[in-house]
């Protein structure tokens, strides 16, 4: 174990598969001589040369198709989106190539490719650069999709995903880039994809959370404690496939849920979650679901809006003690 | 069988009948193929390329068996010509088991593995990066293959062919990009969606080779893709062609006449550079070929495209629980 940041750990997680693998490459704007936006690909041409880091122009669909044809003939792409929100102009790649080619091949052509780099919201980004991207993507079959919380998580979801013989959208958060963490450095660490992880372990209500909710969820959950309110939280880690056993598992125990994420409520993820645990488990229920996020409005620059725009550390608690009956609702 | 020479082009009898039965079978197939969406076989949307069979044969017959192809929605042409079975593409066309795709593809995404056929794909202009990356996926792995991507004028205007130009260009990839011109994007003739509607010129604004050919014509297709494929395996230099060709049908079966966006006397005028019948005659006139060659051809591919049929009207219905596989690729 060392302790690293996140963006520490992805940059090890990018060599260590470079390494074990030829077939592995990154391309994307900056990826290279800039050594990436975010620094993310730090060294990693000066290591692999530039046949295996490709600087490209700015033209996501085009490099972003790119990757997907390589990935047809065999090759294992990592494609990085300098943010997310650019991913937007590769989606037709990304939903109508990438995801759609093994089935409608009648599974001869499996497109391994990662598609990763930052999204949800920054700071002061203002609408274009600040959003929760995933609900893009996980409605689609065929796409894996990956929110990885921790150092850890980053570097473990990322190899699997490099391994995994499909497209897997991984989507991190420049405002988690900075967080630091225990990371194991052993090249074989992995974290298998589609496994939920329980944080926090508890008795009263299962808080589903991800990303920076998380660790506002975290935050909160020492003050809800002594307020007589025992916290179970669980990070899905990858929203598609989504882990629901754990999370059940979890509710059967609690009786209660609050799902919190920061994008737009509309058919979000806390919709998706909130239907399968009362699909799942409503006899177990002690209270309706509540789901915390994001208003259903793009992102505003100004502080004070942009802050009202996500859910706060008071709204989160709120709506864990609404569950728990002890708020006076 | 006769043996002559084609002598202005150097085509042998050899060639001549394998150019000529591809070029046949292409056409025999698709009006079976509309005779059978007539009869309900075939549902959804179904592009002829009769018309355009030129294109495809002429620029598969220089390719080695393991170079790539890959194209767009109206590509059982090209599919055919790379060598798939024309019983499996029927059956694709059927929508049964036995399909190249197993029924979950259809008419415009077929896929041949065993032919390195990279698909049809559907969204128009969207496999030009993909021909690309395939491109840089030989170069990276330094091998001794190229591609070819087909696709309509109608692709041309769209961000992703220029996007594609570029980066082949700039990254030297071993890509020949065929537009087949036929004029109309569905009922959009291309003097209103280009400012430059020679195609060809926009090769040069990326600094590559870029060259118009008479895509009626089977051996000025070869000879200039020939030329083409050559410089993209020896100098990873890639080349952008304009076949100027013209589908006889209209853009689907849902558009049979064609005759809202184009007069019937063009229609009937193009009729007479019929790509079959002008290669026919001049194997015939050049002694490449004899009537009795020409008949003989005619009989194998009304055969094979018969048992095409039979065979896909014999395959199952894909089983339920197909709906649910092939969706992610699990270990082996």
């Amino acid at each position: 174990m060392a302790v690293m940041t996140y963006r520490e750990a992805l940059n090890m997680a990018l060599r260590e598969e470079m390494q074990r693998d030829p077939r592995v490459f990154v391309i994307g704007e900056e990826v290279g001589l800039y050594e990436g936006a975010y620094k993310v690909t730090q060294g990693l041409l000066k290591e692999f040369g530039p046949q295996r880091v490709v600087d490209t122009p700015i033209c996501e669909s085009g490099f972003t198709g790119v990757g997907i044809g390589a990935a047809m003939i065999g090759l294992r792409p990592v494609v990085e989106m300098m943010t997310f929100n650019f991913a937007i102009l590769a989606l037709d790649q990304i939903i109508n190539s990438a995801a759609k080619m093994y089935y409608m091949s009648g599974g001869q052509f499996n497109i391994p490719i990662v598609i990763r780099g930052p999204g949800g919201p920054a700071h002061q980004l203002a609408a274009q650069h600040s959003q929760s991207m995933e609900s893009y993507f996980y409605h689609v079959p065929g796409l894996k999709v990956v929110r990885p919380s921790t150092p850890a998580d980053a570097k473990g979801l990322l190899k699997s995903a490099i391994r995994d013989d499909n497209p897997v959208v991984f989507i991190e958060s420049e405002t988690l880039y900075a967080v630091k963490g225990e990371v194991p450095e052993d090249p074989g660490f992995t974290i298998p994809l589609g496994q939920a992880i329980v944080r926090m372990e508890g008795r009263d209500v299962t808080v589903v959370a991800y990303m920076g909710m998380m660790y506002r969820v975290m935050e909160m959950a020492e003050m809800l404690e002594r307020e007589g309110i025992s916290i179970e939280l669980v990070d899905p880690r990858t929203l598609r496939p989504m882990d629901t056993a754990t999370i059940i598992n979890s509710v059967r125990k609690t009786h209660r849920a609050v799902i919190v994420e920061a994008g737009a409520g509309f058919a979000g993820m806390g919709s998706e979650i909130a239907a399968f645990i009362t699909e799942q488990a409503f006899d177990d229920l002690d209270a309706p679901v509540e789901r915390v996020t994001g208003a259903n409005a793009p992102m505003p620059y100004a502080r004070n809006l942009e802050q009202a725009k996500t859910p706060s550390n008071q709204k989160i608690a709120d709506a864990i003690r609404k569950v728990c009956y002890m708020n006076g609702g | 069988m006769a043996q002559g020479t084609l002598a202005t082009s150097g085509v042998d009898t050899g060639l001549a009948r394998h150019l000529l039965s591809q070029m046949v079978l292409i056409r025999r197939f698709e009006e079976k193929a509309a005779e059978n969406y007539a009869l309900g076989k075939i549902g959804g949307f179904l592009h002829l390329y009769i018309g355009q069979e030129a294109v495809a044969v002429g620029a598969t017959s220089v390719l080695q068996p393991d170079d790539y192809a890959i194209s767009h929605y109206r590509e059982h042409g090209h599919c055919l010509a790379k060598g798939s079975d024309p019983r499996r593409v029927m059956a694709e066309l059927f929508g049964r088991r036995d399909g190249l795709s197993h029924g979950k593809g259809g008419s415009m995404h077929l896929f041949d593995k065993s032919t390195n056929f990279l698909g049809g794909h559907a969204i128009v202009g969207a496999h030009l990066p993909l021909a690309a990356g395939v491109a840089f996926g030989i170069k990276y792995e330094g091998r001794d293959r190229v591609i070819v991507c087909y696709f309509g004028e109608g692709a041309v205007p769209q961000g992703e062919f220029h996007e594609s130009m570029n980066l082949a260009a700039l990254w030297r990839l071993p890509v020949i990009y065929i537009c087949e011109n036929n004029r109309y994007a569905m009922g959009t003739p291309v003097e209103r969606a280009l400012a430059e509607p020679n195609i060809w010129r926009f090769a040069q604004t990326y600094g590559i080779p870029g060259e118009a050919v008479d895509g009626m014509d089977v051996l000025a297709v070869r000879e200039v893709v020939g030329r083409a494929v050559a410089r993209a395996r020896r100098d990873h230099e890639p080349t952008l062609v304009e076949a100027r060709t013209y589908r006889f049908r209209g853009h689907s079966m849902r558009d049979p006449a064609g005759a809202i966006y184009r007069t019937r006397d063009e229609v009937e005028r193009e009729k007479l550079r019929d790509p079959i019948v002008l290669f026919r005659q001049r194997c015939l006139t050049e002694g490449a070929l004899t009537e009795a060659d020409v008949k003989a051809i005619e009989k194998d591919v009304n055969d094979l495209v018969d048992e095409a049929v039979a065979f896909a009207d014999a395959s199952p219905e894909p089983p339920l629980e197909w709906l649910l596989t092939d969706i992610y690729k699990t270990e082996d």
